[in-house]
Formats: structure tokens, C-alpha cells, sequence
């Protein structure tokens, strides 16, 4: 069975990125990693590798052909994301609110809407020490992740024996729900400040009320992990690891180099970790059945 | 001619809503006869996305010329200016004096969106 697991948190700036990627290379089955903050994905940086292959991704947008068109109206009506609107019998298409859902086309009594494609990103397929590693790209001035993250997710996920790792994008919102969506190990990452706090609450409540299994990873731990624990206890959620402050690990880090292979204690405990997720995801397989 | 003001309740002693899209109701009032109608618009209100698109086509629809509010997102900002609709942003206190005002020539047109998308889902 093959296992998805989610590295995310409420906010961003709280070592996620970090995290996933170290993860991944401290992970010795096959895995595939997937970064899907489309709109600023990151992780390409720190394991500083080229995409062999890049594709570009479209989504369908309707195109009203105005000859055709008697401004019945029909196409704002049926539109439950209020994307199209008819000003003057001229229908008028919002891009960013359309989800590429083709009933305005379908429903046009006059068939004068088309559905065209539309290339709003860039996938970017690379190798890292043979593992394979996935991100994509919005194209400037593009707005909607999720379709590019549903796409990320459903054509490069590992289906065979392996687990997939997901860098999703930080907060709370429908890039972080779709990247989330149906994991078996939603794994948060926090820090013990009060905004950190906050915001974790909220990435908890995000992962209940999507009826998935939680972890919380502490960074910064040294800076008092107390109100986080009692914040996971109150929800039931298990803290399976806590890294405090290290000048070696900040070295590292601003170095650009992936830490566990240059820190054998920061190796440890991404060790440790992966093998607490690995012992949960496979707990939920138990219980779906 | 026909004004929308965005409103709390369904009553001219209702507070101005200062949310545009997400305006609990809308008061269609006629400047020259000075009867009102009220607009239920908590359905679309409570609506994830496009609301301030769908609460410009029912200005749209109502063939106002004036929408008087407390501000307004870049979406309805689009199809209100689309349909040459006005926008007197800033109103507040109650429908009645917004309307006033807006009469005694006190509120001012806006050539741009005043708020950014989704805060009036804060
Ligand atoms: S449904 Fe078709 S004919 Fe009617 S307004 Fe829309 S595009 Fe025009
Ligand atoms: S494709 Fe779907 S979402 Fe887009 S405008 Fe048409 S009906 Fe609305």
C-alpha cells in the first residue's frame, strides 16, 4: 500500500520546507515528493536540482463567441461560482473564480460557448539521488492553485509500494485544503510563539474537519513548547518530534545544505520522525478497513 | 432614478452595511418617487467565492445607477463600473441618512475598488 503524507503548516516560515526535504532524504523506500505551494515552491532551491522534464498545464476556460450569443443569460445562471456575468446581453467571464467545470458551455442553448485551453503553469519533473521530485509553477499573474495541485497529486503521487510526500503550500486556505485532501499523515509543522499557536489551531481544525490523522512537529522548541502541547493534547494530536535552536543546524541551513547530511543529530531525529510517521500512516490504513 | 444602498437589515433605519458583496440586503430606493424595495441577499452573502461578481449582476439586473456602501472588491468593482453603475463608497450610519447624503451630494464617486478581495469575509 502506498502512503501520502503531508508536510504543512498554518503559516509559513516555520521550517516546513525544511522538514519535507529532509524527509525526503533521510527516507530509504521509494518515495516521490511533491511541492505543491505552486504559487512560491521551494523546495527545488534547497535540493538545488534541474527539472529533466517540464510540461505545461492548462485548464479549459470558456469562450463565448458573441455572434452566436443573444444574451439569454443562462450561462451566469448556471455558474455556482458566480464566474460569469451578462452586462448588457454581453456575457463577461471572471477568470480567476471560473473552476473550468464546462457548464456554461454545456448549458448555452445557443452552443456558442467554447472551452479553450488556457496554459497556466509549468510541472517541472526532476530526479534527486533517484527519487523522483515533482513541482510546478503558476504563471505570473495567475490565481488558482488547486487545479494544478489536484493535477500534481493525482499524476505523480506513487501508486506502487511507496509513499509520497507533499510540501503544501502554508495556511489554511483551498491551495492547503486541496494539497491535504484524503493523506494519510497530515503532518504539522508549528513554532511555540502565540501567532505560531494560533495558527497551528487552525491548521488542526483544517485536518479535523477533513477527517484526517495528525502529527505536530515543534521547531524553535527551546523557545518553550508548553502551550503547544497542551494545544495538542486538547485535540488529540501526538507530537512526534521537537527540534530546539542550534547555531550548527542555522549554519547549514544558511549554507544551503541539506542538514542531515552535514548534521548526524539532526539526521537522528528526522530518523526518528519518519519513523513515527510511518508507524501512524499505517495505523490509518487499519482503520479504514 | 434608482440607488442601492447596502444595508443591515430590511428597513431605511437599518445600518448601512459596509460590505458590498457580502451586504446582508440591498435597499433599492427611487430618488423621484421615494419608495424602496429590500433585497434579501444573505444566500449569496454566505456564498465561498464570487459574491461580489453575483451581488454586481443583481445591481445589474435592478437597473440601478448608484450603489451607495462601505466599500467595494475589485470583482464587483468590474462589473458594477462594466455597466456604468456609480460608486459612492464611505457610507455609513443609517440607510435613511446615507440617502440623504447622498442627495445633499455629500458621498463621491470612486473611479477604483476600495477593499481587496475577500475582506468582507473577515
Ligand atoms: S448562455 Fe449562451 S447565448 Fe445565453 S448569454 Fe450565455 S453565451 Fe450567450
Ligand atoms: S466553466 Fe464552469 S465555472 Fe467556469 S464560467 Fe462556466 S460554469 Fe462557471
Amino acid at each position: 500500500m502506498s502512503k501520502t503524507i503531508a508536510i504543512a503548516s498554518g503559516k509559513g516560515g516555520t521550517g516546513k520546507t525544511t522538514f519535507a526535504v529532509n524527509l525526503f532524504a533521510v527516507v530509504d523506500e521509494p518515495v516521490t515528493l511533491i511541492d505543491c505551494d505552486v504559487e512560491e515552491p521551494n523546495c527545488h532551491l534547497f535540493l538545488q536540482t534541474e527539472p529533466e522534464k517540464t510540461e505545461r498545464f492548462s485548464v479549459l476556460l470558456p469562450e463565448v463567441n458573441f455572434d452566436k450569443c443573444t444574451g439569454c443569460r443562462r450561462c451566469a445562471e448556471v455558474c455556482r461560482y458566480n464566474a460569469m456575468v451578462v452586462i448588457d446581453k454581453k456575457p463577461m467571464l471572471f477568470e480567476e473564480l471560473c473552476h473550468n467545470c464546462g457548464g456554461c458551455a454545456r448549458q448555452c442553448p445557443q452552443e456558442a460557448i467554447k472551452e479553450v485551453p488556457k496554459e497556466v503553469a509549468t510541472i517541472n519533473i526532476a530526479t534527486w539521488r533517484d527519487k523522483k521530485f515533482v513541482y510546478g509553477l503558476l504563471d505570473i499573474g495567475q490565481a488558482r492553485s488547486s487545479p494544478v495541485i489536484d493535477y500534481l497529486r493525482k499524476n505523480f503521487s506513487n501508486t506502487d509500494d511507496g509513499y509520497t510526500l507533499i510540501d503544501c503550500p502554508p495556511g489554511t486556505a483551498c491551495p492547503a485544503v486541496e494539497s491535504v485532501r484524503g493523506v494519510d499523515l497530515l503532518v504539522l509543522i508549528t513554532e511555540p510563539t502565540p501567532f505560531g499557536i494560533n495558527d497551528l489551531e487552525l491548521a488542526i481544525k483544517m485536518g479535523k474537519a477533513l477527517g484526517l490523522k495528525q502529527a505536530v512537529i515543534v521547531n524553535r522548541a527551546d523557545l518553550g513548547a508548553g502551550d503547544v502541547k497542551a494545544l495538542c493534547e486538547r485535540y488529540d494530536v501526538p507530537i512526534i518530534g521537537e527540534i530546539g535552536f542550534d547555531k550548527e543546524i542555522a549554519k547549514a541551513y544558511s549554507q544551503g545544505k541539506i542538514i542531515s547530511d552535514v548534521i548526524e543529530s539532526f539526521r537522528n531525529i528526522c530518523e526518528g520522525i519518519w519513523q513515527r510517521i510511518c508507524e501512524l500512516a499505517s495505523e490509518t490504513e487499519e482503520i479504514k478497513q | 432614478m434608482k440607488v442601492a444602498i447596502t444595508s443591515t437589515g430590511a428597513g431605511l433605519s437599518s445600518e448601512v452595511d459596509p460590505r458590498f458583496g457580502r451586504a446582508a440586503y440591498f435597499i433599492i430606493y427611487d430618488t423621484d418617487s421615494g419608495e424602496f424595495e429590500a433585497i434579501d441577499n444573505s444566500e449569496n452573502a454566505a456564498g465561498a467565492g464570487g459574491v461580489g461578481v453575483k451581488s454586481g449582476q443583481l445591481m445589474v439586473d435592478k437597473g440601478v445607477e448608484w450603489v451607495i456602501t462601505g466599500s467595494v472588491g475589485p470583482n464587483a468593482f468590474q462589473v458594477l463600473s462594466s455597466a456604468g453603475i456609480k460608486i459612492a463608497p464611505g457610507a455609513s450610519g443609517k440607510v435613511a441618512d446615507a440617502i440623504e447624503d447622498f442627495k445633499a451630494g455629500k458621498l463621491s464617486e470612486t473611479s477604483s475598488a476600495t477593499a481587496k478581495s475577500h475582506t468582507g469575509l473577515q
